[in-house]
């Protein structure tokens, strides 16, 4: 990954945000993180990469982001199952969004959810990611890409 | 005039429910999927359909191919996070009619729907 391509992901966190939360979130510094350092909140969406670039994205929330998130988006169902499709859907939105820069290769898998730490999945190993963090309102979040 | 809506999100289902709803359009079917949604189409015969691209079991240009195949006048609205011309211009090629992008506001949406009908009644 370079800076453009981080770049890239930056803007399209903000520009997401801004689309349906109505204020653009706060990026924070990006940083290269080992796997097993990685930040893993409530709920994460994760999307597989195949094609060009393997690897994977994924969004991590804590659920009070979650919640207001679908507040802000007209949807009054905050259930898990919301959370969970609101977390899958922002990994599938930034995702898809990234092709845009990285072209048509770039595959994308559907979102998988997984909840807290206890059902975590496997980063490919040896490959370390950048961590994105951001903030929205009050709420913390970060955007996790490991592609090789 | 008949809508269904084919998105593996009950969030994004839900929201282009609503907006299109009071749009005016009659919300005839929902479906998580490309197969859901070919099911559903034989029976409930929309006239609009609006289609995620990403997708499990069947994704969103297989399907519209499907679509196309049961009724050619059926006029298909993409609404997927998938941003490159490529993609769009495949989804145009199996008969899709417009795009629009996610992320969407209530606007845009309403927006893409009235391009889209107005390409048929211009």
């Amino acid at each position: 990954m370079d800076e453009e391509q981080l770049r890239c992901f930056v803007d399209i966190v903000q520009h997401y945000f801004a689309n349906q939360g109505g204020k653009a979130a706060e990026v924070g510094s990006p940083y290269l993180a080992d796997p097993e350092a990685l930040p893993m909140l409530d709920v994460t969406g994760v999307i597989g990469i195949s094609g060009a670039r393997q690897g994977c994205i994924y969004v991590t929330a804590g659920r009070e982001l979650l919640r207001n998130l679908l507040l802000y988006v007209g949807e009054t169902d905050l259930s898990d199952a919301n959370l969970a499709d609101m977390a899958g859907e922002m990994a599938n939105t930034i995702s898809g969004n990234a092709r845009t820069h990285f072209g048509p290769e770039f595959m994308i898998s559907v979102p998988l959810v997984v909840q807290g730490r206890a059902q975590g999945f496997q980063m490919p190993k040896g490959v370390k990611a950048y961590v994105i963090p951001m903030r929205w309102h009050k709420f913390e979040a970060s955007l996790v890409v490991s592609l090789v | 005039m008949k809508l269904m809506i084919v998105d593996d999100s009950n969030i994004i289902r839900s929201k282009i429910a609503r907006a299109l709803g009071k749009h005016g359009l009659e919300i005839a079917a929902l479906a998580s999927n490309g197969q859901e949604a070919v099911r559903c189409f034989t029976t409930v015969r929309p006239d609009l359909v609006t289609m995620d691209l990403t997708m499990p079991n069947m994704d969103g240009i297989e399907c519209i191919r499907r679509l196309r195949q049961i009724n050619p006048d059926v006029r298909v609205l993409v609404v997927s996070a998938l941003a490159d011309k490529a993609t769009a211009i495949a989804a145009l090629k199996e008969g899709a009619q417009g795009f629009l992008h996610k992320p969407f506001t209530e606007d845009d949406l309403t927006e893409a729907m009235d391009e889209l009908l107005g390409v048929r009644n211009g």
